[in-house]
């Protein structure tokens, strides 16, 4: 199992959400995270006085899949959420020891 | 011979320019960070009640009781002695003595809150509210006792219709002075000072031209054509200052901004406020546009220069008093007031000369009395700003254990 990590452009969460939907991922978690990366911040303006804002907002959302689905997931993220602009995101894909679901205690790739 | 118009009008504009002063509260809380929202509001509200205070039980006496030599009233009105139902001989004939009296209370309310945005962020409750007791008593009372009790600026022939010197250009050069005494706040320069709700200061924005309607038109202290005069040049003044403002950042930064839209506005508002009921529409508009550009300038000036007056009270007010002052001696017309005066463009040069000695004067005497009041206070209470770990986390927390947003 992997976990995969995705900070994308907090416009681009719907089209990534329905487009996961539509491969048959099923449940999702979603954090407001501010960062910069290459496309660094931008520049406020109050009353003339010139403030650089480095901190950008992006969500970040966090699937778990079984192995063999990590590059349908992550193709399916990067159409997705894809503008070609500087600024698009990251995607992260890390080991995942195991899953339990809280409810019935089931294990692996059951508990997904 | 009270008139029910006039009156009905008069108590009107008071309640209205009471709401000013919460209103102020909004606009200069908008702009402060988020940890320091109530300390800022807190310090502009509680003048209601300091003021309040202090012109029932001497100030309404020393500004307009019966004249000691040109330059204070007597203590004869103290605790609102003879101040009744009935009009004073004097003041607003038309009018129950306590409707002005309340009225010109307004006044004296928000002068001092209007310093609060010169120290915000940084400057202690108890000291505040110290130093503004002071100078309500020392700097408020007389100036206005020389302009509008019949003091000796009056004799000269200074005019101020609603208190471009008495309110915005003392308040101004006491914020001047309170920037230079307590000095910038920590990490001016290096840390971020953005306003943290500009929707709040756009609220405060609107609540206070409101508010403006009653603080001009109710200047007028009748309801008759020179309130409505004054109705009007209020409201094209702050609609020029706005437009102005917003098309010069267009222009410079390539986008309009909400807090320049604010500014503008209120640039404009306070700027045509010594002149409303004695100029015409059209002089408002220049007048408007003059403000728009100036306080600007002013504004840019002040963040290049490294002076903080955190929240642009000489820029805005101060300065805006002045320029309002002088352009009544330019565009002053006894076809719009015959009570007022002819100003230079009607032939009048002495008349502009007047209006500037009311500005030197004025600004002066406020400044450096202001100073003074400042460091006494200091002595009195052993600092004016707040430490530098308060600073750090907030006057919210650390002055009033509140926090104004608990999400």
């Amino acid at each position: 199992m992997k976990k995969i990590e995705a900070i994308i452009k907090p416009f681009k969460l719907d089209d990534v959400k329905d487009a996961l939907n539509q491969i048959g991922i099923t449940g999702m978690t979603l954090t407001d995270v501010k960062g910069y990366g290459r496309q660094k911040g931008h520049v406020e303006i109050y009353r003339g006085a010139e403030y650089m804002v480095d901190f950008i907002p992006k969500v970040k959302i966090g699937i778990i899949v079984p192995s063999e689905k990590v590059d349908e997931v992550v193709e399916t993220i990067i159409s997705a959420a894809r503008t070609g602009k500087i600024g698009d995101g990251k995607i992260f894909v890390l080991p995942v020891d195991n899953v339990i679901r809280v409810r019935t205690g089931e294990t692996g790739s059951e508990a997904i | 011979m009270i008139n029910t118009g006039d009156t009905a009008f008069i108590m009107l504009s008071a309640a209205m320019v009471l709401l000013m002063t919460p209103a102020l509260a909004l606009f200069y809380a908008g702009m402060v960070r988020s940890k320091n929202v109530l300390g800022t509001i807190l310090q502009s509200f509680i003048m209601i009640a300091v003021v309040t205070f202090e012109w029932i039980y001497i100030g309404y006496s020393m500004s307009f009781g019966p004249d000691v030599g040109g330059l204070i009233g007597n203590l004869s009105m103290v605790a609102l002695n003879g101040v009744g139902s009935e009009p004073s001989p004097t003041y607003a004939t038309t009018i129950p003595h306590l409707v002005f009296m309340i009225y010109q209370c307004m006044f004296a309310v928000i002068t001092p809150a209007l310093i609060t945005g010169a120290v915000a962020e940084r400057m202690r409750f108890g000291p505040f509210i110290l130093f503004s007791l002071f100078w309500t008593i020392v700097v408020y009372n007389p100036v206005c006792h020389w302009i509008w009790g019949g003091g000796w600026l009056a004799d000269k022939g200074v005019l101020d219709f609603a208190g471009g010197l008495v309110v915005h250009l003392t308040s101004g050069a006491a914020a001047a002075a309170a920037v230079l005494v307590l000095g910038p706040r920590k990490g001016l320069g290096r840390d971020k000072f953005m306003p943290h709700n500009l929707p709040m200061t756009l609220l405060g924005t609107g609540l206070l031209w409101f508010g403006w309607f009653g603080f001009n038109g109710g200047s007028a202290l009748a309801a008759d054509g020179i309130a409505a005069t004054a109705f009007v040049n209020t409201h094209v003044a702050g609609m020029a200052g706005l437009a102005m403002w917003v098309a010069l950042e267009w222009f410079l930064y390539k986008q309009p901004t909400t807090l320049g839209a604010a500014s503008g506005a209120i640039a404009g508002l306070a700027t045509v406020t010594p002149a409303a009921g004695f100029i015409n529409p059209q002089a408002a508009v220049f007048i408007g546009l003059l403000a728009g550009f100036s306080c600007f300038a002013a504004v840019t000036y002040k963040n290049k220069a490294g002076f903080d007056d955190s929240l642009d009270v000489v820029g805005i007010h101060g300065l805006g008093g002045v320029i309002g002052t002088i352009c009544l001696g330019i565009f002053a017309s006894k076809a719009s007031n015959p009570g007022g005066a002819d100003g230079l463009l009607a032939g009048n040069a002495s008349f502009l000369t007047t209006q500037i000695f009311g500005v030197v004067v004025v600004g002066a005497y406020a400044f450096v009395v202001s100073f003074i009041l400042l460091k006494i206070t200091d002595i009195i209470c052993g600092g004016l700003r707040v430490s530098i770990e308060d600073e750090t986390v907030g006057l919210d927390q650390t002055a009033h254990s509140e926090t104004a947003y608990n999400m």
